[in-house]
């Protein structure tokens, strides 16, 4: 399967778990939303241009906000996310080269601990601006600070059972091939 | 000029990231004042397509619940027939009225119409619902929405065929109460902590309030009828800042699992507006 026809299933397969199965979760509690959408944009390719990368992030959360009502709330988001990926890559990728080696980020190309890092520190980055942006409109600091913590450790949860049950077999790409 | 394009080309990512976000943003903020944006129109048509084919499956496992309600509700209206009640006796004898207008003919000033809602949320802090049923059947904007059991919201953009509606358990919703015991007038506004759960503000601390009390919509406000069921008293709160009583309601709708809804026309609601705003502007 082409890396093109696999994102695009990936983009509206995502969308639609996180709207039809996650959101309708009925709420543990008011801090803990179930959100894994954004795990799209951590799978994206490592040769996407970064103008392209970013604008894809903003389509994607675009289309996440027209079923949500809230536009431009999630499309800030992983506007930001998109934008910031490339730079936490190159600082995070060990050997030289993985970037090309390989064709997107995962464990496999690019190690558990710098994945889990990559992983966590966007999640993080994610839910902090997202909910930054409700906190200016009600709630307190606690809601604020309740939310990104208990949203957080239920993402990385969620991104966990995602990475196990469907392994991703990155193939090493060797200029010969 | 030539520096302009320059600085353009290297920071090209960095300018484009930040065009991006801002759009992201001002969409946002805008939107928290004018609900009714460009957005909504082209988009609530498509994905209320997506939500009523999704919404045909996930129907089917309501319907116990949802048959329930209907079951109930009928019951309830049966009650209020004609026929359901006695003359009170052979006394009365009929009078020829010299009034000309016929006093008995009432003018309807509600219309109730059944919509079908295709999509719903509740884990979110500003939840909406999206209901089968649009502009071209008669739905406009500000109109009350209730459920078979209590008030759900009010419609606040519409397309062709379908409409959202900013539920109850929306942090910047507020509707105009009262007790349904001794009509002190009140509001309600959600909290964002659990669907099952409003806060009732502004009742004075001079009416009796108890745990337990039914509240119903208030004649004042101009999107429902009077005493539609809202929700009854679960809990007192003891705030020290306020002369008024604060009270968590256990909503009369279960925001879990709704599926029909009544979309309530006031028939006279613009004129009411019209005269309201025009008051205002005059003493402005």
């Amino acid at each position: 399967m082409s890396e093109l026809l696999k994102n695009i299933i990936r983009f509206v397969l995502f969308l639609f778990v996180q709207v039809f199965v996650l959101f309708k979760v009925p709420p543990l509690h008011r801090f803990i939303v179930p959100y894994l959408y954004f795990l799209f944009i951590l799978w994206l390719p490592f040769s996407l241009p970064r103008p392209w990368l970013t604008f894809i992030g903003f389509i994607y959360g675009w289309a996440l906000d027209y079923f949500t009502h809230t536009p431009g709330l999630h499309a800030a988001a992983c506007t930001l996310i998109a934008y910031v990926r490339p730079f936490i890559i190159n600082v995070l990728i060990s050997q030289e080269g993985t970037d090309k080696n390989y064709a997107s980020p995962s464990a496999v190309s690019m190690g558990w601990a710098p994945y889990a890092t990559y992983v966590l520190i966007l999640t993080l980055l994610h839910h902090i601006f997202l909910v930054f942006l409700e906190w200016m409109s009600f709630g307190s600091f606690l809601f604020f600070a309740g939310k990104v913590i208990g949203t957080t450790a239920i993402s990385l949860l969620l991104i966990l059972l995602t990475e196990l049950l469907f392994f991703r077999k990155e193939r090493f790409r060797t200029n010969t091939a | 000029m030539r520096n302009v394009f320059l600085f353009i080309g290297r920071y090209f990512n960095f300018l484009f990231f930040l065009v991006l976000l801002i759009i992201a943003l001002s969409l946002l903020f805008r939107y928290n004042k004018f609900h009714q944006a460009a957005f909504s129109n082209v988009a609530t048509e498509i994905t209320g397509r997506i939500n009523a084919k999704y919404n045909g499956i996930e129907y089917y496992f309501d319907l116990k619940s949802t048959n329930d309600a209907l079951v109930k509700e009928n019951e309830r209206l049966n009650q209020l027939l004609k026929s359901s009640y006695e003359a009170p006796g052979l006394l009365n004898k009929l009078m020829t009225d010299t009034v000309m207008i016929d006093s008995l003919k009432k003018i309807q000033k509600y219309i109730y119409r059944e919509a079908k809602v295709v999509a719903s949320s509740v884990s979110s802090q500003t939840n909406y619902l999206t209901i089968h049923r649009g502009s071209s059947q008669n739905i406009r904007p500000n109109m009350g929405v209730i459920s078979p059991s209590g008030i759900v919201g009010t419609v606040i953009s519409v397309s062709p065929n379908f409409a959202v509606v900013m539920s109850m358990l929306h942090r910047q919703y507020t509707v105009v109460v009262k007790l349904k015991n001794s009509g002190e007038r009140g509001k309600v506004e959600w909290d964002g902590v659990s669907p099952s759960y409003v806060t009732l503000k502004d009742i004075p601390q001079s009416a009796k309030l108890n745990i337990g009390d039914t509240i119903v919509t208030s004649e004042t406000s101009s999107l429902f009828p009077t005493g539609i069921l809202v929700g009854t008293v679960s809990e007192m709160i003891d705030d020290k800042s306020t002369s008024f009583y604060v009270a968590r309601l256990k909503t009369a709708t279960n925001f879990y699992n709704v599926q029909y809804v009544y979309v309530i026309d006031n028939a006279q609601y613009e004129e009411q507006k019209k005269l309201e705003d025009s008051t205002r502007k005059k003493f402005q």
